[in-house]
């Protein structure tokens, strides 16, 4: 069904409805009443528009006419949850709509968008890649993205010659945002928790189109002790920056996903990176002493 | 995988000495694939002693051996050991001369009381534990109202303003139902200091309805300017007690009236007037009638024994769940808070050194230093303060509690920087005000239970 046909169906409709026709052009159409004049809302030409994403959801109340205005703003307090968002006769209302659609484009952008090309080299970083070539081919081959490229392999090799205890692999997942705003400030921490056990970690690495299952590979070339990856969780609509901590014992590959040991919500509305990066040196001293991750560490820890 | 502590309130108050056990329930409420998150889920009331007449060594002091048999005795009926006790509060209420002998009650009770996590006294604490032993602030959580709850009991009332659940102000008057006490034949023989002068009885007069009415309404009429139901007149004042420091500030606008204590059982039911030689179901009585009953109010989900209950039940609280602890002799008790504004905590670490050199001498015992910390830090942000802190504490244990989530960063970072043997307490989620006093007790999983106090006897009081 093309355009026309469309509009000429919904005509007929509405027509059928006993409503007058639509009015599809707009210069055919005259208020019978000429409608309050417009006030001046403060805008200039040149002015930004105010941003809708750097509202706080939980303090935005929108219903009007509330019972419990109070009472309502007190529960949306404890949610992120789009609540009390009001609406415009059947549909939301703008400042909703527009909140909405700029978030999910925020998790679109965090997913399709790329970690700034000097990540590696500003933090210090060994950099490598998985065997996607691109985004595009990131997101539709998952098992492409759980294996080095052969530069990256060499370069491994060359620059981690002995195996480390612990190594730690930065990698963007589905979130380069998450990545950005977290992994070197969770690292650090990590790091220096590891120091205080005196427990040794490698040089860290970053891995662009990376899935978890890249930590497998590079502890088949490193014949690490232990990985942990650092990784962009998929998006949501809450936040686009929440990272997991993927921790597992014995890394290879073909090694069960029951075997990884996950911390998730690292964020700065979940747990901050830093107090996570503290909580998994302490996990990451626990699974060496039990030398088992995942669910085995439960049952192990459980006993 | 619930975690459950025992822990025991004893109340030894004006007039009556109580004792409860409860059990706390701790659970891990984040999922399995995120940082662990303690909470106290569940506080369940396992037993309730008779309540006791406080025993008494003359009119002013506390009995410690008397106490020390009550508690004996209780504890073998409730069926539980000094060393099943996990945590727990021993309160001694009432008027000042009362807690005069507090320290020696105390050592009398060493032996049962020993692993609690705190012995206290004091208005301010009295008044938050008998709100929430009352269920004056869930209350108020759950129906969003203010609430100003007042524990009537025999010598004060202990009054707290609640806001969405929390605790906003406390105060305390010397209204009671025993301020005034009388024998068998009506001979009056006890008139409380409080109110000597405020009424025309004496000792060894007689008691009649009469006489007591007005003496009841004059208390009714200072617990209805402290609800803001009547305009302030220097009897407020007359009526503060000392300790608990300024008269109340009636709060404004609409508050639900709450009550417990003692005297909570005399407004709704009637009781005689000779019932228990006291004044207690006249000014109940008084109470039904006045103002503060004639808006919304409601009877405490325990009257005589929300002190108690708060005792037992409220008077510990979880630390958050990534917190970092070495060397340190757990329990600590008494801790002076040493407070860092925003403003101070961002200060460059030399900085920051100095001015936490400086404030913790001041104090002549192991301190907390408490600051807000920041929220979701740069890793950079957590050395620059580990930096500053652990230089500022010098030689001294590092005790350290922040708002924010980031204690085990910080204590991590500050154990890189100080010597292998120093004792080191980081913790977070905790809110404290100047002037207060930090328990701190065994852990319990990851987090660490403490007791936030605003008064502690003094060593040799």
């Amino acid at each position: 069904m093309n355009k026309q046909e469309l509009t000429a169906m919904v005509a007929e409709i509405l027509g059928q409805m006993g409503l007058p026709e639509p009015m599809v052009k707009g210069s055919d159409y005259r208020p019978e009443n000429p409608g309050p004049v417009q006030k001046d809302n403060g805008f200039r030409e040149g002015d930004f528009v105010p941003d809708v994403t750097a509202l706080d959801l939980r303090k935005l109340y929108l219903q009007e006419n509330a019972a419990d205005k109070e009472g309502f703003a007190r529960l949306k307090m404890k949610t992120p949850a789009r609540l009390g968002s009001g609406r415009a006769g059947p549909r939301y209302k703008t400042l909703t709509m527009l909140r909405f659609r700029a978030d999910h484009a925020a998790a679109q952008d965090a997913v399709f968008s790329q970690v700034v090309e000097d990540f590696a080299e500003k933090n210090g970083l060994i950099p490598l890649k998985t065997r996607c070539k691109d985004k595009e081919e990131y997101l539709t081959r998952p098992d492409l993205g759980r294996l080095l490229d052969e530069d990256s392999e060499k370069m491994l090799k060359s620059t981690i010659p002995a195996a480390p205890r612990v190594q730690i692999v930065v990698g963007d997942g589905l979130s380069s945002a998450a990545i950005q705003a977290n992994a070197m400030d969770c690292m650090a921490a990590i790091k220096d928790g590891l120091t205080a056990r005196g427990i040794d970690t490698g040089k860290a690495v970053f891995i662009r189109y990376c899935r978890v299952g890249a930590g497998d590979a590079v502890g088949d070339v490193t014949g690490c002790e232990l990985v942990c990856v650092l990784v962009g969780e998929r998006p949501g609509l809450v936040t686009d920056k929440s990272m997991s901590a993927y921790i597992t014992y014995k890394p290879h590959t073909g090694v069960s996903e029951s075997a990884r040991t996950v911390v998730s919500n690292i964020h700065a509305q979940g747990t901050p990176a830093v107090e996570a990066g503290a909580h998994i040196a302490e996990l990451i001293e626990t699974i060496l002493k039990k030398k088992v991750s995942g669910v085995g560490l439960h049952m192990e820890v459980g006993k | 995988m619930a975690e459950r502590l025992c822990s025991v309130g004893l109340d030894v108050g004006t007039t009556s000495t109580q004792l409860v056990v409860s059990e706390l329930t701790v659970e891990n409420q984040a999922s399995s694939f995120a940082v662990p998150e303690l909470q106290i889920t569940g506080r369940q009331l396992r037993y309730q002693s008779e309540v006791y007449f406080t025993p008494l060594i003359g009119e002013g002091l506390v009995d410690g051996a008397g106490i020390r048999e009550i508690v004996e005795k209780e504890y073998r009926r409730a069926g539980i050991a000094p060393t099943d006790v996990d945590t727990g509060a021993v309160i001694i209420t009432g008027e000042t001369s009362r807690r005069e002998n507090a320290r020696q009650v105390l050592d009398a009770l060493s032996q049962f009381a020993g692993e609690f996590v705190v012995a206290t006294a004091g208005p301010h604490l009295e008044s938050v534990l008998a709100a929430k032993g009352a269920g004056a602030t869930d209350f108020s959580e759950k129906t969003g109202k203010r609430v100003l709850h007042m524990d009537i009991g025999g010598g004060t009332s202990n009054l707290a303003l609640i806001e969405d659940g929390n605790v906003m102000s406390t105060s305390c008057l010397n209204v009671g139902g025993r301020l005034v006490k009388f024998e068998e034949k009506d001979r009056i023989t006890y008139i409380s200091p409080a109110i000597k002068e405020l009424c025309k009885l004496n000792v060894g007069g007689t008691a009649t309805p009469e006489v007591l009415r007005p003496v009841a309404q004059l208390l009714v009429e200072a617990l209805e300017m402290a609800a803001g139901l009547r305009e302030v007149t220097p009897l407020l004042e007359q009526l503060s007690t000392r300790e608990a420091g300024a008269a109340p500030t009636p709060p404004k606008g609409e508050v639900v009236i709450s009550f417990s204590g003692g005297v909570a059982d005399c407004i709704e039911t009637r009781k005689d007037w000779r019932s228990f030689g006291d004044l207690g179901p006249i000014l109940g009585e008084e109470i039904r009638k006045s103002r503060l009953c004639q808006g919304q109010y409601r009877l405490g989900d325990h009257t005589i024994r929300a002190t108690v209950i708060g005792a037992g039940s409220h008077s510990v609280q979880l630390s958050g769940s990534t917190v970092l602890c070495r060397n340190a002799p757990l329990p600590l008790k008494n801790l002076p808070v040493v407070q860092l504004s925003d403003e101070e905590q961002s200060l460059a670490s030399e900085e920051l050194a100095r001015l936490v050199q400086v404030r913790l001498a001041q104090q002549d015992t192991d301190s907390v230093l408490a600051l807000p910390g920041f929220s979701s830090p740069g890793y950079e942000r957590v050395t620059a303060l580990a930096e500053g802190l652990s230089r500022g504490f010098g030689g001294r244990p590092v005790y350290v509690a922040l708002e924010q989530d980031m204690a085990k960063a910080l204590g991590q970072a500050m154990v890189l920087r100080l010597p292998k043997d120093r004792r080191l307490v980081c913790l977070d989620s905790l809110k404290l005000s100047p002037g207060s006093y930090l328990d701190i007790g065994e852990p319990v999983g990851p987090a660490l239970p403490v007791v936030i106090k605003t008064l502690v006897l003094s060593a040799n009081g």
